[in-house]
């Protein structure tokens, strides 16, 4: 029982560490007291894996990116271009720029995210022809 | 046959609206409020449905070329079919509406309303003073305070020099 708190402990810790800007998705912050905590690696890989569905709903990507942006953290990119990959099965270019619209509010303060994000993803919006909402002028009010 | 003209009066949005039958008297009329609401916001950012429910023909024809290369739409276009999903970008959503200036101006305003009410009563319906405030009155209380040495020692009577008959310098 101890060495279980232990390591609940210790992964609290090191998800406590990260106060510095941060480029990675984070765990939902949920507090078990018991039961094993998912990883970064492991949360990424669970909504990649939703967002790759080949026969994914409109539904389903709607209900996906609204609960994704609802967490405390932005997602990691590679989140973002299985989204994005998403919206082109389903023809829908307007929830791919919303997206990323969504992307830069949810940075708030840390200017730096999104560029980053779109760095990242630049081949992806290459290649499926997504603008950013910068180049389309929607990004000023 | 009726449940198929509701069906075409709710369009493209959501299906899974139940009609309810009631007693073989037929379809319950399908009010607005229950159907899925498109709003803005900032923590749902992809709404029920999309903003515009009735398409034009141009705009039918632009979700038809939506279905091809992204790349060949133009920038214009590209906006368009933007609008159509959504009422306002986030940029849009999020701007402040410049109402905190309606409200100092109101606040302003109500005070300096409140200020003419008050020189209005001063004048109209407010009384004299006692005849205490008189200065001849106020003079003989100031000389009757000093004749009682009225806190003598740091206050009142302490300022006041007896031997010259005068305020202390």
């Amino acid at each position: 029982m101890f060495r279980a708190a232990l390591r609940l402990s210790v992964s609290g810790a090191r998800s406590l560490t990260r106060s510095r800007p941060q480029y990675t998705a984070s765990v939902a912050a949920r507090s078990y007291s018991h039961g094993k905590q998912e990883t970064d690696e492991e949360f990424d890989a669970r909504w990649v894996t939703y967002f790759n569905k080949p026969d994914i709903d409109a539904w389903e990507l709607r209900k996906g990116m609204n609960t994704l942006i609802g967490y405390d953290l932005v997602p990691e990119p590679k989140i973002l271009e299985a989204a994005l990959r998403a919206c082109r099965r389903l023809n829908d270019l307007a929830s791919a720029i919303r997206i990323l619209e969504a992307v830069k509010d949810k940075s708030g303060p840390h200017k730096e995210i999104y560029p980053y994000v779109l760095q990242e993803l630049q081949p992806t919006l290459n290649e499926l022809g997504i603008p950013t909402p910068e180049e389309l002028g929607i990004d000023e009010a | 046959m009726l449940a198929t003209r509701v069906f075409r009066l709710v369009g493209n949005r959501a299906l899974s609206t139940s009609i309810c039958l009631r007693g073989g008297h037929g379809v319950a009329k399908v009010e607005d409020y229950t159907l899925p609401a498109y709003f803005d916001r900032r923590e749902s950012p992809l709404p029920d449905i999309k903003f515009v429910q009735q398409l034009s023909p141009e705009q039918k024809s632009l979700k038809e070329k939506e279905k091809g290369s992204w790349a060949a739409l133009s920038k214009e276009e590209k906006i368009a079919l933007y609008r159509i999903s959504f009422k306002e970008s986030f940029a849009e959503m999020d701007k402040g509406t410049g109402e905190w200036k309606s409200v100092v101006a109101g606040i302003f305003f109500f005070i300096g309303f409140t200020g003419l009410v008050v020189l209005w009563q001063r004048k109209y319906v407010y009384g004299d003073v006692p005849h205490t405030f008189d200065p001849e009155y106020k003079q003989k209380e100031v000389q009757r305070m000093l004749d009682m040495r009225i806190n003598p020692v740091e206050g009142f009577s302490a300022k006041w020099d007896y031997e010259n008959n005068a305020w202390k310098k």
